[in-house]
């Protein structure tokens, strides 16, 4: 059939140039790059084999974290205004109820042990710099120490549901110092011109960043930032694969929180236009039929 | 006044008084339309169904949308998108319809020039078709600005920033076109009348010119047969159905086109709820920001031919830099589909496959605008910018040899 051939023509000519303009194009304007990698093997300060004593961690982390750090959950609760804590630390100092559930236990360690190199920030914190980290290295701990903590920290995070409300806790604990969300009417705890002039910019707010980022580019980015956006301000954060899932879902819930609704409308309408079509093919033999 | 008697029936009434039963012969029952056509003929009835879906989806976006700096981005993202019940439909037909409407218009506009439908009588057709299109481009131009994110904000400010290179007046027309110094507020509200209700004047005045153009030549088929449409449609109404070369517009004509409608329907549904990423574009999803320029600046895909046209020319010939000459390429490809009725200088309507020169230089042209568009969106670096240049030369000088090469064929057919 003739009209067959055209349409085969047609598609070809369509096909290819979508294939050149879309996954083509954005293939070269934003290369792949090296998958995400949530073991944070490249920490190795800390011998995370070690098994914790939570009692212990219990007295460490009193003698040690609450001058800076709320634990909500322990019954610390914040002293400081958010305006204060940011004033005095340059960002707020994050309650630490949530950190034993969402960070990767080896990153934890790590972080502990060493700050800065744990959140990839050499370029901003140098050794000797004229600007310190807020919050000092503790490698003068003992590894058995650090996993105490780290046991303790683990023991003590409240666990989450797994829905909108539970995503909302941990993308709260994780990303919220720093990043508002207007349209979850979230502002970042941080004021923003502290923020600025620690960061020496302004995180952008996350609202759509789900559109304009996407789920595969914010995989690898919040996994580690710098291998997207070298030299970028924002930290490793340290999450585990399944708070950062969490963390993602969330932005999707705010961000496009009409997906489920689209999906099943879509295929009602999908229906209806196969059967408008074969209505239509049906009339049209009919009437073709005595004109042909 | 002739004298009225009692109304039988609504339809007299209405007949009475508006003539109804007349002007439903002559729009849809006897106007007539060849029989020997194919799908590609369905092409003007789904650019029309796609108008009304736009003007439609737009004036409920039109019932949200805040035409400020400050409040655009979030009236389209938030309130549309998220809180108003079913705006989200709207906002993704409105977009994926922009931009597939483009495609129907390419397909309409080629299968035009693959079968010579633009000359012998349908030069009027062929030229308010070109107005349409051109006033398509200023719709999908002016709209994209709407939603007020980075690609809205930094297009404006390239496609713009063009005009500049018109000689003396050109710094003066960008201040006069953005109605400021930058891309500013001024520019999306004046944008937004342009969009909302300007440019659909004229396209609905277009489309009435269009179909009125098609009145008198009639359409064309596949065969480029020019017959009697009087002796024809006689034909047909004394029912030798079979025997006569045209059917009436309704219900024949459109019979096929609905079963077209439909199939394309399937399709542009597909794209509006589950493959929309290509005509909302990530980057838009940022809001605009005049001192962060982004990593990748690109037109919508239906700009990108005449956009690498224009960026081909990347270095000076003599006395002209490579911006004026992108420039005067670019003036030349955006106006030479206009006279294509008369760059073609042989009496011949046939399709391309019958005729031995047109035919080749014809995909020759379709090959040369996919490289351009390709092109278009990629970084124009190394290599690229050269393959640019080719093409943009190749079609200057298409469009050139066009006469010559019909000319010739015109030639050759009379030889034989
Ligand atoms: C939204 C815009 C347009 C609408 C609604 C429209 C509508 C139509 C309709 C209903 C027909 C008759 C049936 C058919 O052949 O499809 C037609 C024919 C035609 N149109 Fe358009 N059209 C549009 C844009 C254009 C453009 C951009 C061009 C090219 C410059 C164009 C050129 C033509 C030509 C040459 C014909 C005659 C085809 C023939 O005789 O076989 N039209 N148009």
């Amino acid at each position: 059939m003739k009209e067959f051939k055209i349409l085969a023509v047609l598609v070809v000519l369509v096909g290819a140039l979508y294939y050149g303009i879309e996954p083509y194009a954005h293939s070269v304007m934003h290369p792949e790059v090296a998958p995400a990698n949530f073991a944070f093997d490249d920490l190795k300060n800390v011998d995370t084999s070690l098994k914790g004593n939570v009692e212990n961690g219990k007295v460490l982390v009193e003698a040690n974290c609450i001058a800076c750090h709320a634990i909500e959950t322990a019954g610390h609760l914040q002293i400081m205004s958010n305006v204060d804590a940011a004033a005095a630390y340059g960002v707020n100092p994050p309650d630490l109820t949530h950190s034993g559930r969402i960070y990767d236990k080896n990153f934890l360690a790590n972080f502990i042990f060493n700050p800065v190199t744990a959140m990839k920030l050499e370029h901003k914190y140098p050794e000797g710099g004229a600007k310190a980290f807020p919050m000092p290295a503790y490698n003068w701990m003992q590894a058995q120490e650090i996993m105490d903590i780290v046991a303790y920290l683990q023991s003590i995070a409240p666990k989450v549901t797994e829905d909108k409300a539970g995503h909302e806790v941990t993308y709260k604990a994780a990303c919220a110092r720093c990043h508002s969300m207007q349209y979850a009417k979230l502002d970042a705890t941080t004021p923003g011109d502290t923020l600025k002039t620690y960061l020496g910019v302004t995180p952008p707010d996350l609202s759509q960043h789900i559109k304009s980022r996407g789920e595969h580019y914010l995989h690898t980015f919040i996994n580690d930032p710098q291998v997207l956006l070298a030299g970028t301000a924002m930290p490793r954060v340290g999450l585990s694969e399944k708070a950062q899932e969490e963390v993602i879902a969330y932005m999707e819930e705010i961000g496009d929180s009409k997906k489920a609704e689209r999906e099943s409308v879509g295929l009602w309408v999908m229906g209806y236009s196969v059967i408008f079509a074969l209505l239509a093919y049906l009339w049209k033999r009919k009437i073709w039929k005595k004109v042909h | 006044m002739a004298e009225f008697k009692q109304a039988d029936s609504v339809l007299e009434w209405f007949d009475q008084r508006l003539g109804v039963v007349k002007f439903a012969k002559v729009m849809m029952t006897e106007y007539w339309i060849p029989k020997n056509i194919n799908f590609l003929w369905a092409m003007g009835v789904l650019l029309s169904v796609m108008f009304a879906i736009l003007l439609v989806s737009g004036i409920f976006l039109l019932m949200y949308y805040k035409p400020d700096v400050n409040m655009a981005f979030d009236s389209v993202n938030y309130t549309i998108m998220q809180e108003v019940g079913y705006g989200w439909l709207f906002r993704h037909i409105h977009a994926v319809g922009a931009s597939v409407i483009f495609l129907i218009i390419y397909i309409h506009m080629f299968t035009g020039i693959y079968y010579g439908s633009y000359k012998k009588g349908r030069e009027m057709i062929w030229i308010s078709g070109m107005i349409l299109f051109m006033l398509f481009s200023a719709e999908g131009f002016s709209g994209y600005m709407l939603p007020w994110g980075q690609m809205s904000y930094w297009a404006a400010y390239v496609i713009t920033e063009i005009f500049g290179g018109i000689p003396l007046i050109g710094g003066d027309l960008v201040v006069w076109i953005r109605g400021n110094f930058y891309v500013a507020d001024s520019t999306l509200t004046r944008f937004f009348m342009l969009h909302v209700l300007l440019i659909p004047l004229g396209i609905i005045g277009a489309i009435v010119l269009h179909f009125y153009a098609l009145r008198f030549p009639h359409v064309n088929n596949v065969d480029g047969e020019f017959f009697d449409f009087d002796k024809e449609a006689e034909k047909y109404m004394a029912g030798k159905h079979k025997e006569s070369k045209v059917v009436p517009f309704w219900p024949v004509f459109l019979a096929k086109d609905f079963f077209v409608l439909g199939v394309f329907l399937v399709f542009f549904f597909y794209l509006v709820f589950f493959h929309y990423g290509f005509a909302m574009d990530p980057i838009n999803f940022d809001k605009a920001d005049g001192l962060k320029t982004p990593a990748h600046i690109y037109p919508e895909w239906y700009f990108l031919w005449s956009y690498e046209v224009l960026r081909g020319w990347f270095f000076p010939v003599g006395p002209l830099s490579g911006k004026d000459l992108g420039l005067l390429a670019f003036g030349f490809a955006n106006a030479i589909f206009l006279v294509m009725p008369w760059l073609d200088r042989s009496p011949t309507v046939k399709p391309a496959n019958q005729r031995p020169y047109f035919g080749i230089w014809f995909w020759l042209m379709i090959a040369d605008l996919m490289v351009l568009t390709l092109f278009g969106k990629l970084p124009p670096t190394g290599p690229n910018a050269w393959v640019g240049f080719g093409a943009s030369l190749t079609f200057l000088i298409l469009f050139i040899a066009l006469p010559f090469v019909t000319m010739a064929e015109a030639k050759k057919a009379k030889g034989k």
